[in-house]
């Protein structure tokens, strides 16, 4: 036992590897046993990404050589605050909502579950990888098996969800290829895929122009992975047509493991203040970034449709973690990885109530709201008032506490203009979502029926609800947490040069 | 400065958890009125008896407080209970507890619907208020700040018509921008100074900033808490927030929110930039003009509402910045007539929007012309509209003139005695626009009221509770707790300062 768990960073990749097969093999001979194994097998690998959270916070970073192999011949696994923290963060999302998916799964996607938590875990398998590698090819490689079972899991949606799953699997390819050409223009100069060999051998040789493109290439592959504005064309599509529980899983931590790609290769292998020298990497990313909390939190305001508006508010939340990757200081670093987390939660509590909205109403159509659904659904109604009022960003919600790292940030680098947009944002987060409330709390019902009141209760199973009510409640915990967290681990985390 | 003695404490936080917790006994007895009632009672009394408790410590100048746990990085949510704050805290939770019973009398009496919802929030509201009157810092403050504007929207729509949505958008925009303002100023004071706690005196002025900085950080933090305090041109919000259950408009939109607004104005003057700082870099001088302004038009634009709770509104308008100008003299004698005005308008206005809303329960008339003759069919209700009336033009013997009275001499002591004019000018016009209604009332003739009756006990017996307040503490203002000593002490810790 205590030799597999001085295995444990490596652990989770594994188990969602092989589960990922042998899921399937059951799931073929036991339809039945599919839902309780993959709950199980995520399970499992959450309480490992816990107890190596504490192992790291104990011991400090780990790290583990594949097959030992010292790199920079080998792969490594670097398990630190940063990479341990994603990596619960990730898995604990992933197991509410599949906690969530058995009976929407069962509903929208009828014959196709045997595929579907395969699937699921292969996606989770490839974003574990993402996260816990230290080798840039090795990431790549999980790049694409995330990404590919991510198309999956969107093209088995409804009608148009194909095509949509498509232009992503085109947009998403193309990144890929980004990705891979850069680190093989790297390779070509530094001669080493380990990413810290790599960071200590960049530093003499940036002004080249072979390593200029390189890092062109990388971060223009990871801003369409991450849907950086404007690279963010197939996500609107992607999140709005794909099965609930698939938008509900991808859209929370999807995204959020670009992000986490973008500010791994920036602060760790680049080295964020040795690129301002030569490239304005970072400026360019706070203005995009910018521009896309702006640019997806009006378009968000003109959507009728739920899903298609938290689409658009997940291109602008992804602009505040990216925002505060480029301001490039303690506070907005702190910041960024906070939303991570608290963008994750709040996103995927959205996404759950929309779930649940289309399993008991049929649609999630936000110009057919009225106060129907408060008496009908008065818990998912208040989940989703909780995780509204979290993305606006007030208090005692965790969106708050991250935003106002954010804030912090842009006011300790004297960016006054990201200050405002930040703060500005709130307000226009505010139309958005205030509108869906006042509709589905007050508007008066159509029919007579619920008119007088008769309209009778009809909540959302319990096997719906309770997860999406622990996201909710989380996101108050965590909110009020958030310096205990900041303090306790994002503190440890501490890329050269800031 | 005397240092002070703190001793640590639960009590606070029992404070403003007293009310938080009597939220979900609220929702879970929503189909037994009676309990549902008794609970929001049993809450404000225990809320009541527990800023009690803190009373003596505060008469003594202690401070009690309690630091939980890191709210962000260097700062505690602090739950610092100071004079001052034990001061706002009594007034807001000692009237919580007669609108509760005004409440039962005007929600059942009006029938009114989402009765649980309304008990709830604004049990929520009451928490938020103690937690403003309790924060030890600026983000404590936020937080409970940000609390308060969210958990009065729902009272601001409880109407759910056309009229009560529009106003909740109006309401929340003004609100949550202002919130934004505030965000940025702590955190640029935060950036500048690194620290964010309250101090008797300011914690800016240590930090040997210039003009250039200082003036732009007061606009943002005027503009942050001037939105509650309802400074023109940033009051609109005040008289579209009446589309709420009078209760709401007396307690919230007369003592707790704009009340929340003006303490912060004071928190703002007195322990943040402090009354050196103020003074020497003028910024003084745009409280002076913008509160001397509001008091004037205010006033004057109240004289032209014929809707009885616009009419009020306009005139809680014009008396918070009676307290703000009372901030911006600066001298220890100013301090105290604000701190004290904060108090003695509260029972005074509370007075008058208990009367608005048992009229309009009991005779279904909410606009002044419509007013004649009701005095004889209403006569306690009418004759503690009369008291108030009186008080808030600032005639003696109800408690109005006592406020003023002081505010006065802390005119005279800042050495801007011109602002005398301001207050007796005020005070002609608050005659002009109140006492009209009593006359009304009482002297001319009225149609339809046949047959019409006092309204319920439940709300008369509050309001004359108030009106015989404001009475009793314009006779002998130091009758109950030692207010105005304490008012007096608070001024002094703030203006006493001055150097």
């Amino acid at each position: 036992m205590t030799h597999l768990l001085t295995n444990s960073p490596v652990l989770p990749v594994l188990i969602l590897l092989s589960s990922a097969l042998l899921g399937t093999v059951i799931a073929w001979r036991r339809p039945s046993l599919s839902w309780p194994f993959t709950i199980s097998v995520v399970a499992v690998v959450t309480a490992i990404s816990g107890y190596n959270l504490v192992r790291v916070l104990r011991e400090g970073p780990i790290h583990y050589y594949q097959g030992n192999w010292a790199p920079p011949i080998g792969i490594e696994y670097v398990l630190d605050h940063l990479s341990a923290f994603v990596m619960l963060v990730v898995n604990t999302v992933a197991l509410l909502v599949l906690f969530h998916a058995r009976v929407v799964v069962k509903a929208e996607t009828p014959g196709k579950e045997l595929g579907y938590y395969g699937t699921a875990l292969l996606m989770l398998c490839g974003f574990n990888g993402i996260i816990i590698t230290g080798d840039l090819f090795n990431l790549y490689v999980f790049l694409e098996i995330g990404s590919l079972s991510l198309y999956g899991l969107i093209a088995v949606g409804e009608r148009k969800a194909p095509i949509a799953a498509f232009r992503y699997l085109v947009m998403g390819t193309l990144a890929g290829c980004f990705y891979l050409l850069g680190i093989g223009f790297l390779y070509m100069k530094t001669g080493s895929l380990n990413m810290a060999d790599t960071a200590a051998i960049l530093p003499s040789m940036l002004g080249q122009p072979a390593v200029l493109v390189g890092l062109m290439f990388v971060f223009l592959g990871m801003g369409i992975k991450m849907a950086l504005f404007p690279l963010h064309g197939w996500l609107p599509d992607a999140y709005t047509y794909a099965p609930s529980a698939s938008s509900a899983l991808i859209a929370p931590i999807g995204t959020k493991v670009g992000a986490y790609v973008l500010l791994r290769l920036v602060y760790f292998v680049f080295g964020i203040t040795i690129i301002a020298r030569t490239l304005p990497v970072a400026k360019v990313i706070c203005w995009l970034a910018a521009a896309g909390i702006i640019y997806g939190s009006i378009l968000a305001i003109a959507q009728r449709e739920l899903k298609r508006m938290l689409a658009y508010s997940s291109i602008a939340q992804i602009g505040y973690v990216a925002l505060g990757i480029g301001m490039a200081n303690r506070w907005a670093l702190t910041g960024a990885i906070l939303h991570i987390m608290n963008h994750a939660f709040m996103k995927g509590c959205l996404f759950l109530t929309a779930a649940n909205f289309r399993r008991k109403l049929g649609h999630s159509d936000i110009s057919r709201f009225d106060w129907s659904i408060r008496k009908k659904m008065p818990w998912t109604m208040a989940a989703f008032s909780i995780s509204a009022l979290s993305m606006i960003g007030l208090p005692p919600m965790a969106g708050f506490f991250s935003k106002l790292f954010l804030a912090m940030g842009a006011v300790n680098g004297k960016h006054w203009i990201f200050l405002v947009v930040i703060l500005f944002s709130s307000l226009l987060n505010a139309v958005y979502f205030f509108r869906v409330l006042e509709k589905a709390y007050l508007k008066p019902a159509g029919d007579a029926e619920a008119a007088d009141g008769a309209c009778a209760r009809d909540e959302a199973v319990p096997s719906m609800l309770i997860p999406t009510l622990i996201m909710a409640l989380l996101l108050i915990i965590l909110g009020l947490l958030s310096t205990v967290i900041a303090d306790g681990i994002l503190a440890h985390i501490a890329p050269p040069g800031l | 400065m005397p240092i002070q003695e703190i001793t640590t404490s639960l009590t606070p936080l029992l404070v403003v958890a007293v009310s938080l917790g009597a939220v979900p006994l609220i929702l879970l007895s929503s189909r037994r009125p009676n309990l549902r009632e008794f609970w929001t009672l049993l809450a404000a009394i225990a809320k009541f008896t527990l800023v009690l408790t803190l009373l003596p410590g505060a008469q003594a100048g202690k401070i009690t407080q309690i630091s939980l746990f890191r709210l962000f990085p260097g700062v505690d949510l602090c739950l610092k209970a100071d004079p001052f704050g034990v001061y706002f805290a009594l007034i807001a939770s000692g009237l919580w507890i007669l609108t509760s019973v005004y409440s039962i009398g005007y929600m059942r009496g009006g029938h009114e619907h989402k009765q649980t919802r309304y008990y709830a929030c604004f049990a929520v509201c009451l928490s938020a208020t103690m937690g403003i009157a309790f924060a030890g810092n600026l983000i404590t403050f936020l937080l409970f700040y940000e609390i308060l504007t969210i958990a009065t929207y729902p009272l601001v729509i409880h109407k759910e018509t056309k009229t009560a949505i529009t106003a909740g958008r109006k309401y929340l925009v003004y609100t949550l921008s202002a919130g934004l303002l505030l965000i940025a100023a702590a955190l640029w004071t935060f950036q500048l100074t690194g620290t964010l706690d309250f101090q008797a005196g300011g914690f800016l002025s240590a930090s040997g900033l210039d003009g250039k900085t200082l003036v732009p950080l007061f606009l943002l933090f005027i503009g942050g808490v001037g939105v509650k305090a309802g400074i023109m041109p940033l009051h609109s919000w005040l008289p579209t927030a009446m589309a709420a259950p009078t209760p709401v408009s007396a307690l919230l939109h007369a003592v707790a929110v704009v009340k929340s607004g003006v303490f912060g104005v004071l928190r703002v003057v007195g322990f943040v930039f402090g009354p050196t700082l103020m003074k020497q870099f003028g910024l003084d001088t745009i409280l002076i003009v913008l509160a001397a302004v509001t008091i004037i038009l205010a006033s004057l634009i109240a004289m032209r509402q014929d809707n009885l709770k616009r009419r009020l509104a306009y005139s809680t308008i014009g008396h918070l910045s009676y307290i703000v100008m009372g901030a911006a003299l600066l001298s220890p004698m100013a301090f105290s007539g604000a701190v004290l005005h904060i108090a003695f308008h509260a029972f005074m206005k509370i007075t008058l929007f208990f009367t608005a809303g048992a009229i309009y329960i009991n005779l279904h008339r909410e606009n002044v012309s419509e007013l004649s003759g009701i005095g004889r069919i209403m006569p306690w209700t009418m004759g503690a509209f009369a008291l108030g009336s009186l008080g808030l033009a600032g005639i003696p013997p109800v408690n109005g003139f006592v406020s003023k009275w002081v505010l006065g001499l802390g005119a005279v002591q800042s050495g801007h005695p011109y602002i005398l004019a301001v207050f007796v000018f005020s005070g002609l016009l608050n005659a002009a626009y109140l006492f009209p209604i009593v006359h009304r009332a009482f002297f001319k003739p009225g149609e339809g009221l046949e047959g019409k009756t006092e309204a319920s006990p439940w709300m008369v017996a509050p309001l004359v509770v108030t009106a015989l307040f404001s009475l009793l503490f314009g006779i002998y203002p130091d009758l109950f707790f030692r207010l105005v000593q304490l008012a007096a002490a608070i001024g002094g810790q703030i203006g006493g300062l001055l150097t």
